[in-house]
């Protein structure tokens, strides 16, 4: 949960340009990712998990391997959560991997 | 026709504005922009295709929250969205109803007349309340006892009797039978008007009389109403005589095979189908809900037409708008693949409902489905709901997440 507020800013080059781009625009910074190659089950996680800040933890700042951690520490139950517990369990260490991986690449921008 | 030449005016603007990895040919129409079918003409849009999206409303006025609406919590601006930013997005609105599907041409007729082709379709009409399932509740049966299950007009209504409603009276709430539109939306609602009765009018009760023995987070809601609302909050099941088989609208009577209960504020939240659209197209069972394949969301019973949201058989997935959304995304990506002439790819969809019991109390439920025996089944050891007798720090951050899942939801969809 600290890892929202820790990393709020923390965009690499590309991500502040995607920022700029999209200010340019007039565009809202929600403007709909391309899904088209998400891996099965990645696409769900950016309607809480989302470009904006609020109240959920952002997972803008994380590496593919944060998320991974992550994940596996959720379905195991290594790690405490609310829900995360609950849907990490619904997918496999290699479903996880594909779904870190995507999310740090195609989910991360704009 | 001068359909052709509209059609064909507007897809050229469209094409400017799609990004330029457009490569795959075909035509996608969508109905309705509600959570499923914005989301899906967002998502398919956004891959670069050819999006026409169907919405007679110029604004959405969203359900997820509207509880909070009734109670006094929020007001009904927040439920509000436009169109605008799917505008801008480059995707094509036609500000119209959809009245006719003709299935075996692929072609959609509007309400003004004006006729539609299409390659893929996505439908995503929602719900419709069934004014004939229920005796004595029409839809003008509804002005005096709303149902506030489609958001607006009906929820300020609610809101209002209650404001009205003297202390010392009682509140009744009927719930239908599976499957309808949020089943903890029932739940949620008589906890969030009980908090407004417990700061407001301490002397009213409130009473669900239930069509159904067992409803969604059920143990959390009896253990917190217990704890929170004391005998305030009455809840009777079918086998405890809580099936509604009539109501008297005028005199606000709930009929049940038990007896009669008298109401000063009555909110029937009545049986429902999916919209019209797709009963009349013939696109949904004799259970009044749409059948699809699990993998592309096809309709089993009408090839090229793809269901999402409230209208289709979810298997183990609830109607929800989280539902709606996920739908919308794994739908897309189907879409797409049939439309290159790839095979799709089996998704993995996810759900999350939160209620609040109170402004600072969620509890949640979530699933994680997959395509088995032709549904969308729960996947085995996934999901649940929140941990019964958690400490008030993790009811307090549940109902700060589902803020956030709103904002962020409500972004992706319309924003
Ligand atoms: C009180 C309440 C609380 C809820 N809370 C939650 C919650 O907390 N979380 C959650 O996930 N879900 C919640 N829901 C459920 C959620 O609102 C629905 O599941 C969701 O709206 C379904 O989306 P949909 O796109 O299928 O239908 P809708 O959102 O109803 O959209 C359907 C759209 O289609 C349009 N349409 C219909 N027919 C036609 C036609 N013939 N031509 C053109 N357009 C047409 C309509 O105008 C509408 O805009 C709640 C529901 C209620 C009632």
């Amino acid at each position: 949960m600290k890892e929202r507020k820790t990393f709020r800013f923390a965009t690499t080059t590309g991500g502040a340009l995607t920022a700029l781009l999209f200010c340019l625009c007039g565009s809202s910074l929600a403007a709909p990712q391309d899904v088209s190659q998400s891996p099965p089950g990645a696409s769900a996680c950016l309607s809480c998990h989302g470009a904006g800040e609020t109240e959920l933890p952002s997972l803008k700042a994380l590496s593919a391997l944060d998320i991974e951690t992550a994940m596996d520490a959720f379905r195991t139950g290594a790690r405490d959560a609310t829900l995360m517990n609950r849907i990490a369990k619904g997918f496999t260490p290699e479903e996880s991997r594909a779904i870190a991986q995507w999310l740090t690449t195609q989910g991360r921008a704009p | 026709m001068s359909l052709t030449r509209r059609t064909l005016l507007a897809s050229s603007a469209a094409a400017l504005a799609a990004p330029a990895l457009a490569q795959t040919q075909g035509k996608i129409v969508v109905i309705g922009g509600g959570f499923g079918g914005a989301s899906a003409a967002r998502f398919l849009h956004r891959m670069g295709l050819d999006v026409t999206l169907i919405e007679p409303n110029a604004q959405y006025i969203s359900c997820p929250f509207s509880n909070s609406v009734i109670a006094g919590l929020r007001d009904l601006s927040q439920q509000t969205f436009t169109y605008a930013a799917l505008e801008r997005q480059g995707i094509r609105l036609v500000r119209q109803m959809a009245s006719q599907i003709n299935t075996s041409v692929r072609r959609v007729t509007l309400a003004d007349g004006v006729m539609i082709s299409y390659d893929r379709l996505v439908l995503a009409p929602g719900i419709d309340l069934n004014f004939e399932a229920l005796p004595g509740y029409d839809e003008a049966a509804s002005n005096l006892m709303p149902h506030a299950w489609k958001a607006g007009a009906q929820t300020m209504l609610l809101r209002q009797q209650l404001e009205a409603m003297d202390d010392g009276g009682t509140v009744i709430i009927s719930a239908p039978a599976n499957p309808f539109r949020c089943p903890p939306g029932p739940y949620e609602r008589a906890s969030l008007i009980a908090w407004y009765l417990k700061n407001n009018k301490p002397r009213s009760k409130l009473l669900i009389l239930d069509s159904k023995d067992a409803f969604s987070k059920q143990s959390l809601f009896t253990a917190a109403w217990k704890e929170i609302y004391g005998d305030r909050v009455e809840w009777i099941g079918l086998s405890g005589g809580g099936k509604v088989t009539e109501v008297k609208a005028k005199e606000k009577i709930f009929v049940t095979e038990f007896g009669e209960h008298k109401a000063d504020v009555g909110n029937v939240i009545p049986p429902q189908r999916a919209g019209k659209i797709a009963i009349s197209a013939g696109i949904a069972d004799q259970t009044g809900w749409c059948p699809i394949d699990p993998v592309t969301f096809e309709a089993k019973l009408a090839p090229h037409i793809h269901v999402i949201g409230d209208a289709c058989v979810g298997g183990g997935m609830p109607k929800s708008a989280f539902s709606a959304n996920a739908q919308a995304k794994a739908c897309a990506q189907a879409v797409a693949a049939l439309l290159r002439g790839d095979n799709p790819v089996e998704p993995k969809l996810v759900n999350t409902c939160y209620s609040l019991v109170k402004p600072d109390y969620g509890i949640s439920v979530a699933g994680v489905y997959a395509p088995a025996k032709g549904l969308l089944a729960d996947v085995q050891g996934a999901g649940g709901v929140s941990a019964a007798n958690a400490p008030a720090s993790v009811r307090a951050a549940e109902a700060q997440y589902a803020e956030g899942w709103y904002k962020t939801i409500t972004q992706e969809v319309f924003g």
